[in-house]
């Protein structure tokens, strides 16, 4: 009896330490990992975007037949299909719709310059985000000069001139025909095109692009960013001699917050300034007596920049990137100080700028007092002047600036607020790519991370960041296709956020590497002394069981 | 249908090469260093002036404070023991103080963890981390990082009571990459058998250099009798020299820094690893890691101004209201007495185990008997 209580404790235990024992090492031993929507990751990794714009031609007064104009209104829609990579395909959908001028659209046309003419259009009628309006008006109009046959409106519109009815075509299908090539070169410009946004999937994929100035293009302006901090800074290196006065934040009120206000969908900006009193330029500049000025050339001015960025501050609470505009005020001896090219002519501007950086200006100031005055002489800037600058740089820095349209082609100035209409949906097109783009891989990759490396703990808010992240990209690239920017990019800046906030959470971080011969150097002492009775015990209750079924076998026998 | 995907593999793989080598034709715009000095310890104070030196270096010929992550595990300069206090000298007779007084250390002390150091790596802070302390690397930057102590065949010692694997290494720079929180890596390591550190490698554009192979030490180089201790390593205090040389405008490239430190005068055998890296070592200069060079534009166009500065209005004097302000109520005093500790995840208590196989064993004696114990084993 003592024997059979015996090999049924030791079955008990093994039993015991079987059922319960090793599911409870398994549960207790495993890292939390919430659900992860993968299936849905997965299928973003292929990424099938599609931008889609609408396109307004209204016909003027002279330019289309009785016959032509009885056909319209008609729209067609023109897809273009580019395959960026086997992961990434583009398709850019125009939705061109022809119709008729209004009367009041005619009165409006009929202004003696064609700024006036969009102004007044502009007055009839608002074009949504991301749409156009073109004008087609008759070789006879008034409104453009000889050689240009294109005018672009600050707002959405265009002014198109085409040829005489004669040259074009009865039937609205030679129109048109004859229409598409220069509508397509008006949308070039004033729409997205392709460069662009495959500039803007640098994320995804590089290319070598087949000109230098796309390199430069993408190299200088700034990534995809929810804010930018922007530093303008009056460097006074001679304050015995100049006491300057800057009316900074007057001139950023009038001056750079409409641009900044125009630009609030797409990123916040946080403005400061400051002074820096007996900073130099790391350079000397070279005396040339044929102008009797101190001349900086071009090679020299990548050094510049170094001594000073030392002692520019910068927010220590935001982790944005930080855009640095800085006046720099010739000392007395030195003045006055140009800045010469690659081809030794003086620059107009008197600026350059830094690629990701921020842009530097040198104001002459020994214009504004005669040599002998008491120093130290008081100095106001013009602001304007100065304003007028570093707006131009900081277009090209966010990445405004697009390349040079034909040579037929009239581009509007820019307005007050330094941004054109069209040019703010272009750079609204480009920002949501590059978020989608920068979300999809971001997320895509933390899938891949958290899969490869089975000891992250996954927590529930990475878990819900993730979700979040993938409902905005779908509803991004949704938002993209029907062509609503406005919320398309509302959703990918949502994407971002959600996206790089799971991606950078503090608690992914893999420091559970254990190579395997350190796993067994930790469970053996602890299971094997537990585990060696019991296989024992068991394996003698096995060979007692075929000892006496042998026996049994033999007896009968 | 094996010779077609074998022929689709290759296919791929050349795609993959081209569409990478195309990927990397343009260059970067800002540089950043990372310098961790991971051993503690006044008998250790070589690897401080070896950090030290190279930060010297690298804020000579260009990178500013703001883009240097400064991690030293100890502090020498106001260690106790230093007989010149204040200073950290990297050559014999107190030649040079590299310690001066634009020293910038980020992260200074206990703080140089493995932690501490991936999450400097893979931007993994906690939002509270001050600009200092991080990272902020981008797409278009050149990162060199610079790690210096006591190593092993795989490993490195941080602060006597952790190590970083070659693995754990890998895996940040893989993490970096999928980020594109990098244009180019150069990594430099200077400790015994330090070139197992850099074997584990796998993400594109990184290039690793070692001061001695697996298998081998590296050597310190003299000890300064005043101070009684050896100043610098062998392989940083030629690399210190070959740096000095260089200027911010100077041409030198990757080619010439391999050839730091030869045999003769390292003892141990100095190695390079490029093959990850998608330029020619010979068409890298220096200045593309060490310095920081920029790129520069002339700005051609200005934006006609015409409209005059607004005035701001003179209703300043209204905005001023008095509000009476208290400090946020903090936790009143009695319930900071009477905290309860945080809840820690529960562990089974600690005798647990051996409480556990003790009651089994205790088990079988009993059932079998002591003298039946050999009939168990």
């Amino acid at each position: 009896y003592d024997i059979l209580r015996g090999k049924l404790a030791a079955l008990s235990i093994a039993a015991m330490v079987i059922l319960v024992g090793v599911p409870l090492w398994w549960k207790t031993t495993q890292t939390y990992r919430a659900w992860l929507p993968v299936a849905q990751i997965n299928e973003l990794a292929k990424l099938q975007l599609q931008l889609s714009a609408d396109v307004e031609v209204v016909f003027a007064r002279g330019t289309a037949t009785p016959e032509q104009q009885k056909k319209v209104p008609v729209t067609q829609t023109q897809d273009e299909d580019h395959a960026v990579d086997e992961d990434t395909t583009l398709r850019y959908r125009h939705e061109t719709r022809y119709r008729t001028a209004t009367v009041m659209e005619e009165d409006a046309l009929k202004q003696p310059t064609a700024a006036e003419a969009d102004l007044s259009l502009h007055r009839l009628s608002e074009s949504p985000c991301g749409s156009l309006v073109i004008y087609v008006i008759p070789e006879s109009s008034s409104l453009l000069p000889e050689n240009v046959n294109v005018y672009i409106g600050q707002r959405r519109t265009a002014l198109l001139r085409i040829g005489a009815q004669m040259k074009v075509g009865k039937t609205l299908k030679q129109l048109l025909a004859h229409l598409e090539p220069r509508v397509k070169q008006i949308l070039q410009v004033m729409s997205f095109s392709h460069n662009d946004i495959t500039a803007a999937l640098s994320d995804r994929v590089r290319f070598s692009p087949d000109n230098k100035e796309s390199i430069a293009d993408s190299m200088r302006a700034f990534k995809s960013s929810p804010g930018y901090e922007i530093t303008f800074s009056l460097l006074n290196p001679d304050p015995k001699s100049h006491r300057l006065h800057w009316d900074i934040e007057g001139a950023v009120q009038t001056y750079i917050q409409p641009l900044l206000t125009k630009l609030s969908p797409v990123a916040n900006f946080s403005l400061d300034s400051q002074i820096l009193y007996y900073a130099m330029l790391g350079v000397n500049p070279r005396y040339d007596s044929s102008r009797s000025a101190y001349i900086l050339n071009a090679d020299s001015l990548a050094h510049v920049i170094n001594p000073v960025e030392a002692r520019l501050g910068s927010n220590a609470a935001s982790s944005n990137p930080v855009l640095n505009f800085l006046l720099y005020v010739p000392d007395a001896h030195h003045s006055p100080l140009y800045i010469h090219d690659h081809k030794k002519r003086e620059v107009q501007t008197n600026a350059f700028h830094s690629p990701r950086w921020g842009g530097i200006m040198v104001y002459n100031v020994n214009g504004f007092y005669q040599t002998g005055t008491n120093f130290p002489v008081d100095v106001n800037i013009n602001m304007a002047k100065v304003m007028g600058v570093f707006l131009a740089q900081l277009r090209l820095l966010l990445g405004v600036q697009s390349t040079a349209p034909p040579s037929s082609f009239q581009v509007a100035p820019c307005g007050s607020s330094g941004l054109a209409d069209w040019e703010l949906d272009r750079l609204m097109w480009s920002r949501s790519v590059e978020n989608v783009a920068t979300a999809t891989t971001t997320i895509t990759s933390l899938a891949q991370l958290l899969d490869q490396i089975g000891n992250i703990v996954i927590n529930d808010n990475i878990a819900q960041q993730v979700s979040s992240a993938v409902t905005s990209l779908q509803l991004a690239v949704a938002e993209l296709e029907v062509g609503n920017l406005g919320f398309a990019l509302q959703y990918s800046k949502e994407a971002i956020l959600a996206s790089e906030k799971a991606f950078f959470d503090p608690s992914l971080l893999h420091l559970l590497y254990f190579p395997d011969d350190q796993k067994f150097a930790i469970y053996i002492p602890l299971f094997l002394p537990m585990c060696v009775p019991i296989l024992l015990s068991l394996l003698k209750i096995v060979s007692e069981v075929r000892q006496r079924r042998r026996e049994k076998q033999a007896k009968k026998d | 249908i094996l010779t077609q995907t074998l022929t689709l593999v290759v296919h791929f793989c050349l795609v993959f090469q081209d569409s990478a080598g195309q990927f990397f034709s343009s260059g970067h715009t800002n540089n950043w260093a990372v310098l961790v000095c991971t051993s503690r310890f006044w008998f250790n104070y070589r690897h401080v002036a070896n950090t030290l030196s190279v930060y010297r270096s690298v804020k000579r010929l260009g990178i500013p404070d703001s883009h240097i992550v400064l991690m030293l595990a100890d502090d020498m300069a106001c260690n106790h023991r230093n007989p010149k206090p204040a200073t950290v000298f990297s050559h014999k007779n107190m030649e040079l103080n590299v310690y001066g007084d634009d020293v910038e250390v980020d992260y200074r002390g206990y703080e140089v963890t493995v932690e501490n150091f991936l999450r400097v790596l893979t931007g993994r802070l906690p939002p509270s981390t001050p600009r200092s302390k991080r990272l902020l690397s981008d797409d278009r930057s050149n990162i060199l990082i610079y790690l210096t102590g006591h190593g092993g065949n795989g490993f490195l010692k941080f602060q006597d009571s952790e190590e970083i694997s070659n693995v754990e290494l890998a895996d940040a720079f893989e993490q970096m990459w999928q980020k594109r929180r990098y244009n180019e890596l150069l990594f430099i390591i200077d400790t015994c058998q330090g070139a197992s550190m850099y074997e584990r490698f796998y993400s594109p554009n990184l290039m690793a250099l070692a001061s001695s192979q697996v298998g081998e030490d590296s050597l310190s180089h003299q000890p300064d009798l005043a101070i009684g201790v050896h100043l610098m390593d062998r392989y940083t205090f030629y690399l210190l020299e070959f740096l000095e040389d260089i200027h911010p405008a100077s041409k030198t490239n990757m080619n010439d820094l391999f050839k730091v430190c030869p045999k003769s005068q390292c003892v141990s055998t100095p190695g390079h690893r490029t093959d990850l890296f998608l330029r020619d070592p010979g068409s890298v200069l220096i200045t593309d890691f060490f310095g920081s060079v920029r790129k520069i534009e002339i700005t051609m166009e200005t934006i006609n101004l015409t409209d005059p500065i607004k005035q701001m209005e003179e209703n300043s004097g209204n905005d001023v209201q008095t509000e009476n302000n208290t400090y946020v109520d903090q936790l009143p005093v009695s319930e900071i007495i009477h905290q309860k500790p945080k809840q820690r995840d529960w562990h089974p208590p600690d005798g647990f185990i051996l409480g556990l196989w003790t009651l089994i064993l205790l088990v079988f004696f009993k059932t079998y008997g002591v003298k039946h114990l050999k009939h168990v084993f």
